[in-house]
């Protein structure tokens, strides 16, 4: 194929990703030092655009909150493994990451008076757990559309320098440090060295392991899956939520705002069976018990659809004009995709595979941590949902992925402007593409006969049978099995496009390779871990285990294929851990 | 559900080996509640890999997968098999084309880079230098309401690729720009319409549209794109917002 020259380009710092992490991180490098950002797509294609709820900050615009609120239930939604002083930083430059973004111009909505208006969110309590609070700052249902926008605008008001649709497939460290990121041109098939005395990975989740998911088809785990093949560990991989309320089978997100503005999860009976399960938050508990909860009603037989395999989420009482003000883009997805009027009857949902609150372990400042000393890669950052802080600990509140991304993207940038006025630019050895190129020509000469969509929906398939909501040693020994299969009919696999110009069967199959690898660091991270804790279950281990489990996991993946667990202490704070009740 | 047959013609092009377009037939089951766009995926990941398309999210609000489908701009993943073969219909012809007036550079991929550069010709950020404190700018929900409409572009270029005065001419900078344009000059914290109205009365700007209505129609937000640009064109006229 043509295609595969080299170009070198040298800059100070590149971000990889252009979703709200890598944008707010490019807002503060730019103008301080050279900086290249670099996305597989267009900027505003990123995924931060399609969140919808909204964002917390302890405000208290509407009624009385504290940011010390947020942070215990920041916390307590975590299960005990969040490390408590960097949540208290997220949630402390919460109130400050908010206010910066409206003056960057974002539409948040409005209260009567003028202020940034706030609604109720899953988890976010008044006092340690009283009673749901109005926290979310929001812009309609379409908050993360908001953001993203409004972050890009910044962008070009800035002259950022964009690398658009450069699929970011290698970096090479140089005596340890950072010293070049390695990139594939779509639109000429050639490879980018990015000479570089830093680089920042913000490249979100890794989702499309499973079958049923709100992720977009391109959130394939790029950032976190070079650098785990680089040896750099993955941190808490066995937690990755599940949101409750996707679209039946599409698994399209229904936004927990639709639960804040007053919908209710109703079972085959018609029953508000969240009464049950949690009775002072009901609808409003975390994301993790409310998932379970559905799953339960749906093994007992109180499902609803010809399957009997959702339940319905009703917003059939709330005031028509309530839903076409703050729910207009959700309830337009029931009625394209569903063929629902969302006003007059309810809508079947299920859980739907979410964010990953596990990956690349960071510590405050964003910098990669690789041990469980804290050994910082001199030049490496990670910031949103890629990375692992840990501020969402074992199950992320609803609407503080926003606030990650902004919070640690801001601080992910400032540490890179400081680190790399300090140092100079590493000699990067002749050759640091020939990994890629490698990859590359095995697949594009491959002649196996197995094809890239076979193998990835016998993945996503398998995930979400046997990695899913409730899990146990049975299915997550299979599940291994599967992988090992998975992984040998992965190197046999084969392309019909041979071709330099946007060929995305290369891609796809180069992305497979990632979510192979993450879903293995996953699968092999939960079977070790014998308790349940947030968005872990195990169904043969069904208590939280403080004595034994405490901890972070860090899985690392040796050239021979060797998986290996240490695990890490969770960084304590003023809130004991206690039983998790709503 | 049961499925319907449908034939889904393709207007291909590859630029390493065809000298011009040429149209390609592939013949496919789908569910009626099926997105073009799994049609596609079902050409892509079952019969020809080498087919060529942008899309991210699958839902609408990515903006990747603007394309012209039976003659008109949509997005793949909005439009549902059923809309496109007809009501009732046991099955049907599904042509998908490029979106027109930015080059073609493979298949259904087009070169974005001209219709990102008339966005940023319109100064598309909040310009406000007042000192602004440590507490929000404030903003009355009227206020707020006022540009509402135009925050939900998602900038996948259906409104200026359907444009027939865009086809001819593509110096205008197009209704998208003038969009996110409109969503500045009239959020009441900004303060650079005058600079932006002057943008857009220049010959490249708002009085090259001609009111055909295409991009309104085309717009999958529903954004009332043609009474958007009315407004700008009034605010030049009248020299206020």
């Amino acid at each position: 194929m043509a295609g595969m020259g080299v170009q070198h380009h040298t800059f100070d710092a590149v971000i990889v990703g252009a979703g709200g992490a890598g944008l707010r991180a490019a807002i503060e490098t730019a103008g301080k030092c050279r900086t290249a950002v670099i996305t597989k797509l267009y900027p505003t294609r990123s995924h931060t655009g399609a969140a919808q709820g909204g964002m917390c900050a302890a405000l208290a615009n509407v009624e009385e909150d504290s940011w010390e609120w947020h942070l215990f239930d920041t916390i307590k939604g975590g299960d005990y493994l969040v490390d408590q002083p960097a949540a208290e930083i997220m949630c402390r430059e919460a109130i400050d990451a908010v206010i910066e973004l409206e003056h960057f111009g974002l539409p948040f909505n409005r209260t009567p008076a003028g202020r940034i208006d706030q609604r109720r969110f899953g988890g976010h309590t008044r006092n340690h757990g009283e009673a749901p609070v109005r926290r979310a700052c929001y812009s309609a249902d379409r908050t993360g559309h908001m953001i993203l926008q409004t972050l890009y605008q910044q962008c070009v008001a800035r002259d950022v320098v964009f690398f658009n649709e450069y699929q970011v497939l290698d970096m090479a460290l140089v005596d340890g440090r950072v010293g070049a990121v390695i990139a594939y041109e779509l639109a000429t098939g050639n490879l980018h060295v990015f000479h570089t005395k830093a680089a920042l990975f913000a490249t979100g989740g890794f989702g499309k392991m499973f079958k049923v998911s709100s992720n977009a088809h391109t959130l394939t785990g790029d950032g976190p899956g070079l650098l785990y093949r680089r040896g750099i560990p993955m941190q808490d991989m066995e937690f990755f939520q599940f949101h409750p309320t996707g679209i039946y089978k599409l698994g399209i997100l229904l936004s927990e705002a639709a639960r804040g503005e007053g919908g209710i999860l109703r079972n085959a009976e018609g029953e508000r069976f969240m009464e049950r399960y949690a009775p002072t938050v009901k609808d409003l508990a975390p994301r993790d018990m409310v998932s379970r909860a559905i799953q339960t009603e749906i093994l007992d037989g109180r499902g609803v659809g010809p399957d009997h395999d959702a339940v319905h989420l009703d917003l059939t009482h709330l005031p028509p004009e309530q839903i076409d003000e703050k729910l207009p883009d959700i309830t337009e997805f029931v009625r394209t995709y569903l063929g629902i009027e969302p006003k007059t009857a309810p809508v079947p949902i299920q859980p739907t595979a979410h964010y990953a609150m596990g990956g690349i372990p960071t510590n405050i400042d964003a910098e990669v941590v690789v041990d469980t000393a804290g050994t910082v890669v001199p030049g490496l950052y990670a910031a949103g949902e890629c990375a692992c802080v840990s501020v969402h600990g074992a199950n992320r509140l609803g609407t503080n992925s926003l606030l990650d991304i902004v919070v640690f993207g801001r601080r992910g940038g400032r540490a890179m402007v400081d680190f790399v006025r300090g140092v100079d630019r590493p000699e990067v050895p002749a050759g640091v593409e020939d990994d890629v190129r490698a990859r590359i020509d095995a697949i594009v000469g491959g002649a196996g006969g197995e094809k890239v969509a076979r193998v990835r929906a016998d993945l996503q398939a398998a995930m979400t049978e046997k990695a899913f909501v409730y899990r146990t040693e049975e299915s997550l020994a299979a599940m291994g099995s599967v992988l090992g299969e998975l992984r040998e009919r992965y190197a046999r696999v084969v392309i019909d496009d041979k071709g330099p110009t946007f060929n995305y069967d290369l891609t796809e199959a180069l992305e497979l390779g990632y979510l192979i690898d993450l879903a293995e660091a996953l699968v092999v991270s939960a079977r070790a871990r014998t308790e349940s804790r947030g968005a872990h279950f195990r169904d043969d281990h069904p208590l939280r285990d403080d004595a034994n489990w405490m901890r972070h996991s860090l899985v690392s993946r040796g050239r021979d294929g060797t998986v290996e667990l240490t695990y890490k202490p969770v960084v304590a704070g003023d809130y004991l851990p206690m039983e998790r009740k709503y | 559900m049961a499925g319907v047959d449908v034939e889904l013609r393709i207007k291909r092009f590859n630029p390493d080996t065809d000298a011009r377009p040429h149209w390609q037939t592939f013949q496919l089951q789908a569910d009626p509640t099926d997105r073009v766009l799994d049609t596609l995926h079902a050409v892509k990941w079952e019969q020809d890999g080498t087919l060529s398309f942008r899309r991210s999210c699958a839902h609408g609000v990515c903006g990747s997968d603007a394309m012209v489908i039976n003659g008109a701009n949509a997005l793949a993943c909005v439009e549902l098999v059923r809309d496109a073969v007809g009501a009732g219909a046991g099955g049907g012809t599904i042509t998908v084309e490029p979106i027109r007036g930015l080059p073609v550079i493979k298949d259904l991929v087009v070169d974005m880079e001209p219709f990102f550069a008339q966005y940023r010709s319109v100064i598309p950020h909040l310009v406000n230098t007042d000192p602004v404190g440590d507490r929000e700018r404030l903003q009355s929900p009227e206020e707020r309401a006022r540009y509402d409409d135009t925050t939900k572009c998602i900038l996948c270029a259906a409104c200026t690729t359907s444009c027939p005065i865009y086809w001819g001419n593509s110096g205008y900078v197009g209704p998208a720009a003038i969009v996110n344009a409109h969503r500045f000059i009239f959020d009441s914290r900004d303060a650079a319409a005058e600079e932006r109205l002057d943008i857009l009365n220049q010959r490249s700007g708002v009085w090259r549209c001609r009111t055909a209505f295409n991009c309104s129609e085309a717009c999958p937000r529903g954004i009332k794109v043609t009474e958007a640009i009315q407004e700008v064109k009034r605010a030049i006229v009248y020299d206020r917002v």
